[in-house]
């Protein structure tokens, strides 16, 4: 089951771009999303009711169908871990302050994670199918494969997918105290869509192989020997990868370390987290940036870890993982 | 691949009976669940009935199997999964590729309420034990992991109709060989955050609901967890399943972010697709689950919608929110179990509280219990904020 | 009603529009000022946050809300009931 990627939209630290000048590094263990002006995307009148998240999400998905120049999807699938959380919060504070009176609407309304992807909707006047994955680090990977299975069903079908995210100062505050964010760990948010067709054309930026997730493999031993069925799987050896994507964020990296060394020895390899941060959806950014650089056919310095791509960059092998618990396997290829 | 997905088996935990058994009795006794709250603590408790299950999470954990402290969102869950499991007769687990999708709209959420009281005040404040299973797809993991299924877990939020979206997707899963079998559903608590956020839309009802009814003024909350397992054509051979999910459909209304359109356009076009899917036409339909919350917006479009695609003849309709309450991303499982029962046990609920026909409707829900009726086809309804509309379709 | 203006564009959190925008006799819902049944509500607990006004029935929303002026006619007559 595969699909290509039409069109993309981003929303995150790094803005629109990311090639080659205009990367921005950050410092402190917070990057926020430096937002665009809405008011590109969305009327006046709608926007005064949007919290932060919705907006982001609006935006990316527009940006996307733009991109793919595609005006109607025949559906909108996406993920978030944490949800709508600014009006959670606002709920929540006003309920426990308020001692349950004079509550307000919008907040409470706002606050349902599918409201993303039903503003979305209302605002196309898209009445096709509509989905939201809320599974932690699970969540884009879920929209993904949602996505391959719907089209799979009609070939036909261009999907509007994607995944958002956001911080507040709530959220980070008891995040940080989780311990979440220490030895360089800096936390994340954004929005990053793209539209996926069965069907292959001009348009088509890079196709999307195969979307895999392992649920709490045993030891390290267990996950590298899926990473490379996975691959099998898909025709494909581990030296057939022009370039390994790892979530690597500066905190235990050890899996990548060790699985890397033994499977991916001679690959180049890449990292993503310290331009967009760490979050349950982060994957979403590095499916973004690989398809800009197999359309490119460049890769930033910035992201290497080790070695170089190679000249012609075919296949990128994204993996990342969430508390060596949640392991996303994304194969993209040039197309 | 396998062309069909089959029901195994099911397992409810509502208001009205701690297993579906017990529920089919209050449905035969016409024992609606409403009352007021006695677990959940909320200065409205006066003021609104609710249909909370009638147990304690003590009570609760200790039949779930799990830790009394957890989220009862989870305790529920686990509770109506470990009884669809079983009724399912398909053996060990482990011997298939079992996948979880289970939805939820609060997530942990009644623990996440009590840590803000201390965490507003200091931030430094609130037990961390609280807020670690918050979010939605952590509630889903504690209970995979209690049934050991690794395969695949995910979780749906799609308010709710996100029940219905979660067989939707196993249903896909093993239509495309991925999986053999996947117990599907889901869950909620009530929480305080809900019953506040309902009263700002002041669609809460002071007295029992009255869904589909004339004089009705808005919806009772509940709470509870339902779960099918949907299994292979493989599988399905070795046991004897209730019956065969033979079509669904989501679609969007895209009118407002909670109010419905007045004709019910995503309720028409879910509905209209699920039949689509299932290769039938309206008049195949024996019986209809309504998504019925007995909010004057729902059930009018909900309706109309109705009105629209089955003219002339109408199959007979109930909602059983009028017994369970509304229990949100429960709801969609509760009342596939419902409705593939249904399909099995040739029942027809009744719609509780119910005495003056809709002015705008020419049909009118059925108020009896009654078993043994030729039910070939069933089709269940769940709609939702963001105007998430989803219709399943059950088939002996 | 300036007052009931700036309270109106805070609660709605209604960008760019300044109190003077909005005339007394405007209609405030569909037409004029476009607000949608949210927004009702919200103007409810804005009546009891601000002025102590309980609206037990949505369904008066509509009269009382027609209109800047409808809205500081309803809040006079309601107070000067408890006065």
């Amino acid at each position: 089951m595969k699909a290509y990627i039409q069109g993309t939209g981003c929303v995150s630290a790094q803005d629109s771009s990311i090639f080659p000048e205009t990367i921005r590094e950050y410092e402190g263990n917070r990057l926020p999303v430096a937002d665009p002006d809405y008011k590109q995307w969305i009327d006046i009148k709608q926007i005064r009711r949007m919290g932060r998240v919705i907006k982001m999400g609006v935006a990316a998905s527009h940006i996307s169908l733009q991109d793919a120049g595609l005006k109607m999807p025949d559906a909108i699938i996406m993920g978030t871990a944490y949800g709508c959380l600014a009006d959670t919060g606002v709920f929540l504070n006003k309920l426990v302050t308020q001692q349950e009176d004079m509550l307000t609407p919008t907040a409470f309304i706002q606050s349902t994670h599918n409201t993303v992807g039903g503003q979305i909707a209302l605002l196309l006047g898209c009445h096709a199918y509509n989905n939201t994955f809320v599974h932690g680090a699970f969540s884009l990977e879920n929209a993904l494969q949602d996505s391959l299975l719907f089209m799979q069903e009609d070939p036909s079908r261009k999907v509007l997918a994607g995944a958002v995210e956001e911080i507040t100062d709530y959220s980070h505050a008891i995040l940080s105290r989780f311990g979440l964010y220490k030895n360089g760990v800096a936390a994340g948010e954004g929005a990053a869509f793209f539209v996926l067709s069965a069907e292959k054309n001009a348009n088509s930026q890079a196709e999307l192989t195969a979307v895999e997730m392992l649920y709490k493999p045993a030891s390290k031993e267990e996950t590298g020997s899926h990473i490379e069925k996975f691959l099998n799987r898909n025709g494909l050896q581990p030296s057939d990868i022009d370039l390994l994507i790892t979530g690597r964020n500066g905190g235990d990296d050890s899996y990548y370390e060790a699985i890397e060394a033994d499977l991916f020895a001679t690959q180049p390899v890449a990292k993503f987290k310290h331009l967009f941060g760490e979050f349950p959806t982060a994957a979403a950014f590095a499916l973004w940036m690989a398809t800009g650089i197999l359309k490119k056919q460049e890769a930033p310095k910035a992201i290497m870890v080790k070695g170089e791509a190679p000249a012609k960059i075919k296949r990128i092998l994204i993996w990342n993982h969430h508390n060596t618990t949640h392991h996303s396997l994304i194969l993209v290829s040039a197309c | 691949m396998s062309k069909g997905v089959w029901i195994a088996g099911g397992g409810v935990i509502c208001g009205i009976g701690e297993n579906l058994h017990a529920c089919l009795d209050a449905f035969e006794k016409m024992q609606p669940g409403m009352a007021t709250m006695q677990h959940l603590h909320s200065v409205h408790a006066q003021t609104f009935p609710v249909v909370e299950v009638k147990a304690g999470n003590a009570a609760l954990a200790e039949r779930a199997g799990m830790p009394a402290h957890w989220s009862r969102t989870a305790l529920l869950s686990m509770i109506a999964a470990k009884e669809a499991i079983q009724s399912a007769g398909i053996g060990e687990l482990k011997q298939y590729r079992t996948g979880l999708v289970s939805a939820n709209t609060v997530g942990g959420m009644d623990k996440t309420e009590h840590f803000m009281e201390a965490f507003l005040t200091d931030q430094s404040k609130g037990r961390l034990k609280e807020v670690v299973h918050h979010e939605c797809g952590s509630i889903t993991e504690l209970v995979a992991d209690a049934l050991a299924i690794r395969h695949h877990v995910s979780t749906i939020s799609t308010a709710c109709s996100s029940g219905a979206n979660a067989l939707m997707y196993g249903a896909r899963m093993i239509r495309s060989g991925m999986l053999d079998v996947v117990i599907a559903g889901g869950t909620d608590a009530l929480t305080r955050f809900t019953l506040n956020g309902f009263n700002t839309l002041m669609i809460l009802d002071q007295q029992k609901c009255r869904p589909f009814d004339d004089t009705r003024t808005g919806l009772n909350l509940g709470e509870g967890a339902g779960y099918v397992v949907l299994v292979s054509d493989a599988v399905a051979e070795k046991v004897k399943p209730w019956c065969k999910l033979s079509g669904f459909a989501n679609a969007n209304d895209a009118y407002h972010q909670t109010a419905s359109s007045p004709e019910g356009i995503g309720n028409y076009k879910a509905m209209q697709g699920a039949l689509q899917m299932a290769a039938l036409e309206p008049a195949d339909i024996d019986y209809i689950n309504l998504h019925g919350t007995g909010t004057q917006n729902n059930d009018s479009s909900e309706g109309l919608a109705i009105e629209r695609l089955f003219a002339p003849a109408f199959p007979p309709v109930s909602s059983t929110k009028s017994f369970t309450g509304h229990t949100l991303g429960a709801s969609g499982g509760i009342e596939a179990v419902f409705a593939a029962l249904a399909v099995k046990e040739g029942i027809i609920y009744p719609n509780a509280q119910f005495t003056t026909q809709m002015k705008e409707l020419p049909f009118k829900p059925a108020t009896t219990f009654s078993r043994g009726n030729t039910l070939t086809h069933v089709m269940s309804n769940s709609f939702g904020f963001g105007g998430n509309c989803s219709s399943l379709v059950f088939s002996k | 009603m300036a007052d009931l203006k700036a309270q109106i564009i805070q609660q709605l959190n209604l960008q760019e529009v300044k109190p003077e925008d909005i005339g007394n006799d405007q209609p405030l819902f569909k037409e004029g000022l476009g607000l949608d049944s949210i927004d009702a509500l919200e103007l409810i607990v804005l009546l009891q946050q601000h002025h102590g006004i309980r609206i037990a029935n949505p369904e008066d929303g509509p009269n009382i809300f027609y209109s800047v002026r409808t809205m500081a006619e309803y809040i006079t007559a309601e107070k000067s009931k408890t006065a």
